[in-house]
């Protein structure tokens, strides 16, 4: 048997040496003249210990990480006999971390190669496909609404419902749209799926297209992810060669082709109507709703567009039933939740898990802590328009209703940890700051809103009036709330509001060297 | 996206570009990226002959190339590093590094050195942040980025050493 070396390309493993990693093996092992293949993959998702690299063994694989090009020379006996080394970890599954995920989505994120097809089916790729093109569209439909998954972009709203409306509209072109422009700070849940296992996604719009008769899909990769969209593009091209894309997919009368678009650096355009007026060529300017593009989409037609993750979820639902699906979760949250741990986190990554963890078993259990040792002091969930909440709201669930209850937002499962040396107002201010830079414009409250928000925030930063400078800043947030056209605008008073709810100390002191302390 | 492009701006090599993608639905976005892989910005000149083909007008042209943070009038410095500002990178002390290279450097965010060596500009997430602070360099993902890390950057591309 041929050595087998897996070695990440995941952009977070690069971002800590893995190229330099898998060019040194491939060298070392030219120098010894040993026959090997060594593979590059996604990250597992355990990003303290990457480059984490792997060797195939009879028993199973073996990982060993972080792994430094010094190392090399040293490990290479070890990957080949087996002899002990310090960076050894053993079976990936069973580091406690992997081992105690629920992984429906990600299960094969970091084990394959995420561009070849026989790798994909080998590891049960393609199941849901086949059952979807043996299945009426209805069908489809039905068994993804009787799954309960709900949009993992932020909203929630129900996958199922949303074909449903698009199915039954007539005309002669519909399409599905991927919206892959995961601006949020703190998440790369989508970035990894592309990276590690892109034809799980191009599966699940293939079925999408099934499900409400479109044969055109669009996927929409932001800019700040070169290489989750070159990984994508080679998958599709891989599977356009299998037959998988394309006329007459796998073997059957039905067609569906994607097309891999890039986004040019606004995060406005993560909002499903301003991503589709970006596809159609035109500055992503979110769009009055109704029409909905389920009826009224990319270029006037019926569109489904939804998240990376959710449309990742649909060949599990569909190769293992909705009802499996379903008994993960709590309430009306149903399934599982690829959520990602970041920032001053001690053991950051993704975690893949049922609804109804605990934010504070997450952080603490799965994430060790803060990075810096020092307390935890605020949590940011579900990106720049999600509310910090303190450290005594950790023991919130991990589900939709539980954080909307305490006036949250689960958003696309970000968790951002903060320790005590930050400054709550100055989060705020810069919640302001990036509302004001990524606004479209279109609506009043958010595009003069945030820059008045700055503005004031800055002020109340300086000492200055505090108190009516406050009473201001809660009267122009709740004008953003009501009368913004979209989630940036009506969703950036959460960080600020929150912010000065948990943290009233931090509005109301003297900071005479604020800029000295970072 | 990439690593810097050697090509200088010429029309015929533009209207091929274009050409190329005239056709597809929604072009403009893949006509600006297309020129500025292969020239490292968009040039003014380029706008009327995008106008021309997708029967448009030139200020819509213009509007569109506005509106999005990654198109460029006129060519970045030889290496472009981006820091991330987001939530998450700030968390573990990003604005150190922006205000570490801008006093020791003299580089704010959005500028190019007189030399042409070097551009440092913001980003908000590059989907790093279990890994943060985050950089990019020339397309490349930097993670736990420190001033020392970015003083060595900085000087490599300053003295051309890659």
């Amino acid at each position: 048997m041929t050595l087998r070396i897996y070695v990440p390309a995941d952009a977070s493993a690069l971002s800590v040496g893995a190229d330099l990693v898998a060019d040194a093996i491939a060298a070392e092992l030219a120098a010894r003249r040993i026959e090997a293949q060594v593979i590059r993959t996604g990250s597992r998702g355990l990003f303290w210990l990457e480059p984490m690299v792997e060797v195939a063994t009879l028993t199973g694989r073996i990982a060993y990480g972080p792994v430094d090009v010094a190392d090399v020379p040293q490990l290479i006996p070890a990957l080949l006999e087996g002899a002990p080394h310090k960076l050894k970890l053993g079976n990936p599954d069973a580091i406690p971390y992997l081992a105690r995920q629920e992984r429906l989505t990600f299960g094969r994120v970091g084990v394959i190669d995420p561009v070849s097809v026989d790798d994909y089916r080998a590891h049960g790729g393609f199941k849901g496909l086949e059952k979807a093109l043996a299945m009426k569209p209805a069908e489809i439909v039905e068994e993804v609404v009787a799954s309960g998954l709900r949009g993992r972009g932020g909203a929630g709203f129900p996958t199922g419902i949303k074909w449903r409306t698009v199915l039954g509209a007539q005309a002669d072109q519909k399409y599905i749209v991927c919206n892959a422009d995961e601006g949020d700070s703190g998440t790369f849940a989508d970035r990894m799926l592309m990276e590690g296992d892109p034809m799980i996604l191009i599966e699940g719009m293939t079925i999408a297209g099934l499900a409400v008769g479109a044969t055109q899909g669009y996927i929409y990769i932001r800019s700040e992810y070169p290489h989750a969209f070159r990984t994508f593009g080679r998958a599709v091209e891989a599977c356009r060669k299998a037959g998988l894309l394309g006329t007459r997919i796998a073997g059957s009368d039905r067609d569906f082709d994607i097309t891999v678009r890039l986004g040019a650096g606004a995060y406005v355009c993560g909002e499903e109507t301003s991503l589709l007026e970006s596809l159609e060529g035109k500055r992503g300017l979110v769009r009055f709703k109704p029409p909905l593009p389920a009826l009224k989409g990319l270029f006037g037609k019926p569109t489904v567009i939804n998240n990376v993750l959710s449309l990742a979820a649909v060949p599990t639902i569909l190769a293992d039933g909705a009802k499996t699906y379903a008994d993960f979760g709590m309430g009306r949250s149903r399934g599982t939740l690829p959520f990602q741990l970041a920032g001053n986190i001690k053991y950051g990554g993704l975690v893949e898990k049922a609804f109804g963890l605990t934010l504070g078993e997450a952080v603490h259990d799965f994430g060790g802590g803060t990075l810096s040792g020092r307390p935890l002091r605020a949590v940011q969930v579900g990106g720049p328009l999600g509310a910090y909440f303190p450290a005594d709201y950790l023991d919130t669930p991990l589900d939709y209703e539980a954080f909307a209850q305490r006036r949250g937002m689960l958003g696309h499962g970000g968790i951002v940890v903060f320790d005590d040396t930050v400054d709550m107002a100055e989060q705020a201010r810069f919640a302001f700051e990036f509302c004001a830079k990524e606004s479209c414009g279109k609506c009043t409250p958010c595009r003069i809103g945030s820059t008045r928000g700055r503005e004031t925030m800055e002020r109340v930063i300086r000492g200055e009036h505090i108190a009516d400078n406050l009473t201001l800043i809660e009267d122009l947030c709740r004008t953003m709330t009501d009368a913004s056209l979209c989630a940036l605008g009506g969703l950036t008073p959460y960080p600020v509001t929150s912010a000065i709810e948990h943290f009233p100390e931090d509005f109301d002191r003297p900071r005479a060297h604020r800029a000295a302390a970072e | 996206m990439t690593k810097h492009p050697a090509r200088a701006w010429d029309q015929a090599t533009a209207r091929t570009i274009i050409d190329s993608h005239r056709a597809e639905p929604g072009a403009l976005l893949p006509i600006f990226h297309a020129l500025q892989d292969t020239f490292g910005y968009v040039d003014r000149e380029a706008l009327p002959l995008i106008a021309e083909a997708l029967n448009i007008s030139r200020a819509e042209v213009h509007g569109v190339m506005s509106f999005y943070h990654d198109f460029r009038e006129e060519p970045a410095g030889r290496t472009v590093i981006k820091i991330c500002r987001a939530e998450a990178c700030q968390a573990v002390g990003c604005q150190g590094l922006v205000d570490h290279v801008e006093a020791r450097h003299g580089i704010a965010l959005g500028e190019t050195t007189a030399d042409g060596a070097v551009t440092v500009e913001e980003v908000f997430c590059l989907g790093n942040c279990a890994l943060g602070p985050s950089a990019m360099v020339d397309g490349k993902p930097l993670g736990r980025m420190t001033r020392e890390k970015l003083d060595h950057l900085i000087a490599a591309a300053r003295t051309g050493r890659q």
